[in-house]
């Protein structure tokens, strides 16, 4: 439905909901969802206030796809100032949620200040109250979800939550709706529940309205579904195998990072792969894998729906865990997996289930148990003060901290500040495999070049949606360039930044971008959303999100010496595969990302460039 | 000689009857190229996007020349991606 053109502020603090309308100057500029809700966040709040404080926002924002026919337009950002790391963050989720807020007439919803008790807010359609969230408040995003359903008598409303670990300000909590989709990193479900905000559940009926040229809209949405659905990889491979077929061609390329990222190649990789989700058990003769799923609206489906042997130790006194549930995704898989060198697929998925249930990031939580384990291999840490024997490899080890960490008991508490201040609490800062603070995902930048400039300069902390030159480097899409050199990747990477920003702005899944290129969107959003809507158009958006929220991170603090990735990936060579004997080649490629960005030799927008962005 | 030959995704229905972990040993001989394996096993050709050596990726146009050394690792996979 294109914009709404309405936003609901919600002032937590006074207890009052008051709709307003959109800034358009402003979507003309940012489009929606992460560009549109980051423009908002700055103009608000001072970076350098306090993430779990009452100064800072949260908002949740659609694009201007979300909720269309347009494949994978479902989704919805939050944005805010993240506790992690103290950066901006802005965190993407799918599922049905999104689509559900834009249904009920919103693009936008930015909560301010804190309230007094806990609280959920409800929507349906232009109805807007914040409701007593006391019974809620304790329990999971999943009994959330079905206390509220049960609640209003709905079971079409769509829910938003924190689990306990929002709650209990783990720094890595996420925000989780429809069961198994979540805004899952940098901290955005601590920042929620420090505002004792627990929910938010919407029921909109408005359908799909003001949409620019519909007969236009509809002919090129469906030519654009069939570029996706005739693609190899969008049509068929994520499909059938998900994102979890990375695990064999990123352990075979070298560049899994495995345990704490001490090794780039995991022996037991084949053991928690795509391929053996699809194998039976031993045990009880079924796969892990029954089915996959879509969000909404999208026709690439490349969720996973998995079912747990019952036999196994972590659930076999658990039936709670028996049913169908949500994972596992790659990231999952490698964090909870590789980066703690545990092949035991049926504990992974545990803990991607209390990951979910609770509300917490696994990508976080899985890499600070990698340095947890090497801190206790190496005797920093004992038994007696984690609770439990933790060395690599150890599948109890990981049920039992997830456990504690889910539910901030014991040594969980430490476990939930994240690697970084956990690595430098027991005097070992070097060991937290973190960039501004936020744990990196399963690509080691020994192995894969270009992520290491991807995650030096991501301006949420170590991340690999922000440019995922995994496409490129390893798996040629669009085009293949070489893992293992230095040489063109500042272009690769500030490209798909840019081209990330549109996608992200727009309301659709990254995920189309290995068959879309930008030439593909741009029509979508010239058919949906008035304005001009050029090519030139949306690269200017693209560059423009990426410098806005560089320059919230320059207002926060943030400066050259934070560009930088934790010593291992800089000084330790990669003892096996292509990438043997090869460091990170950061300082060959930040001085020209930096140039060609427009950035001082301090990585900070010049004058220039910030007049032609308008900013 | 001896190599190992790992097809993953659905391209693991083309492996020899019996292997197990999406590899095989398999024996090639001194002047069989890349081409000439992805031939033996009716590889579709539309469906053989990765080709890896050792890890370190093969250009499509390498296919036909590139030849082997005892215990090279070749591991090939359709159109994938994730994130």
């Amino acid at each position: 439905m294109s914009w709404n053109k309405k936003v609901l502020r919600v002032n937590l603090t006074a207890g009052t909901c008051t709709p307003e309308p959109l800034n358009m100057e402003w979507a003309m500029d940012y489009l929606g969802s992460r560009g549109l809700g980051t423009k908002y966040l700055s103009e608000e709040i001072d970076p350098k206030v306090d993430a779990l404080s009452p100064e800072n926002k949260l908002i949740m924002a659609t694009g201007p796809l979300t909720g269309t026919m347009a494949s994978t337009g479902g989704r919805y950002t939050v944005v805010t100032k993240g506790p992690l790391t103290g950066a901006i963050a802005c965190s993407n989720s799918g599922g049905f949620f999104g689509a559900e807020l834009k249904f009920a007439g919103w693009d936008m919803i930015i909560f301010e200040g804190k309230s007094p008790k806990p609280v959920y807010l409800y929507l349906e359609n232009e109805k807007a109250e914040l409701l007593d969230a006391g019974h809620l408040w304790g329990k999971s995003t999943w009994h959330t979800e079905e206390a509220i359903k049960a609640g209003h008598q709905d079971p079409q409303i769509r829910v938003s939550s924190i689990g306990q670990a929002g709650e209990n300000a783990v720094l890595y909590a996420g925000v989780v709706n429809d069961l198994h989709r979540a805004a899952g990193r940098s901290g955005v479900g601590a920042v929620m529940g420090s505002k004792n905000l627990k929910a938010v559940a919407v029921r909109g009926t408005r359908g799909v309205a003001n949409v620019r040229d519909m007969t236009e809209f509809l002919k090129v949405t469906a030519e654009k579904k069939k570029v996706l659905a005739d693609n190899g990889v969008t049509g068929q491979g994520l499909p059938k195998y998900g994102t979890q077929v990375l695990m064999n061609v990123i352990n075979e390329s070298g560049a899994l990072p495995t345990r704490n990222s001490r090794d780039v190649q995991f022996e037991g990789a084949g053991k928690i792969s795509a391929e053996a989700m699809h194998e039976k058990r031993p045990t009880d003769g079924k796969p892990h894998l029954l089915t996959n799923a879509a969000c909404f609206g999208c026709t690439i489906a490349c969720g996973r729906i998995s079912q747990m042997d019952q036999t196994h130790f972590s659930v076999v006194n658990k039936p709670e865990y028996w049913g169908a549930s949500g994972g596992l995704e790659y990231e999952a898989a490698w964090s909870l997996g590789a980066a703690n060198g545990v092949n035991d697929l049926e504990v992974l998925q545990y803990a991607n289930i209390l990951c979910n249930e609770y509300g917490m990031d696994p990508i976080s939580f899985g890499a600070t148990v990698g340095a947890v384990m090497e801190l206790y291999e190496m005797g920093v840490l004992t038994k007696e003060q984690i609770g439990i024997e933790a060395p690599f490899g150890s599948a109890q080890a990981l049920a039992g901290l997830v456990e504690m960490t889910a539910k901030s008991e014991g040594f969980g508490k430490e476990i939930g500040q994240g690697s970084k201040r956990l690595c430098e609490k027991f005097g070992h800062p070097e060991l937290s495999m973190t960039v501004k603070g936020q744990e990196y995902p399963a690509y080691d930048p020994r192995g894969i070049q270009g992520m290491g400039l991807t995650y030096a300069t991501s301006n949420r902390g170590a991340c690999h949606v922000r440019s995922y030159t995994v496409a490129s480097e390893i798996l040629g899409i669009p085009i293949k360039t070489d893992p293992l050199v230095t040489d063109g990747k500042p272009g690769l990477v500030m490209a798909f930044q840019d081209a990330t920003g549109v996608f992200d702005s727009a309301g659709i899944c990254l995920f189309t971008s290995f068959a879309w290129g930008l030439a593909d969107i741009q029509p979508q959003i010239a058919a949906a959303c008035e304005g001009d809507w050029s090519m030139e158009k949306l690269n200017l958006v693209g560059e423009r999100v990426w410098n806005i929220e560089k320059q919230f991170n320059l207002a926060a603090g943030f400066t050259k010496a934070d560009d930088t990735l934790p010593p291992r990936l800089l000084k330790e060579a990669a003892k096996t595969g292509p990438a043997k004997g090869l460091v990170n080649g950061l300082d060959k490629m930040l001085p020209e990302y930096y140039q060609i960005r427009g950035w001082d030799t301090e990585g900070v927008p010049k004058a220039e460039t910030l007049a032609r962005l308008g900013l | 000689m001896l190599i190992t030959l790992k097809l993953y995704a659905s391209l693991a229905d083309y492996l020899p009857p019996g292997s197990s972990n999406n590899r095989a040993e398999v024996a090639v001989g001194e002047d069989d190229s890349v081409a000439d394996i992805l031939e033996q096993f009716r590889l579709p050709e539309k469906w053989v996007k990765l080709v890896l050596i050792n890890g370190v990726y093969l250009d499509p146009a390498e296919r036909q020349t590139r030849r082997f050394v005892a215990g090279d690792h070749l591991a090939i996979w359709p159109p994938i991606a994730g994130g």
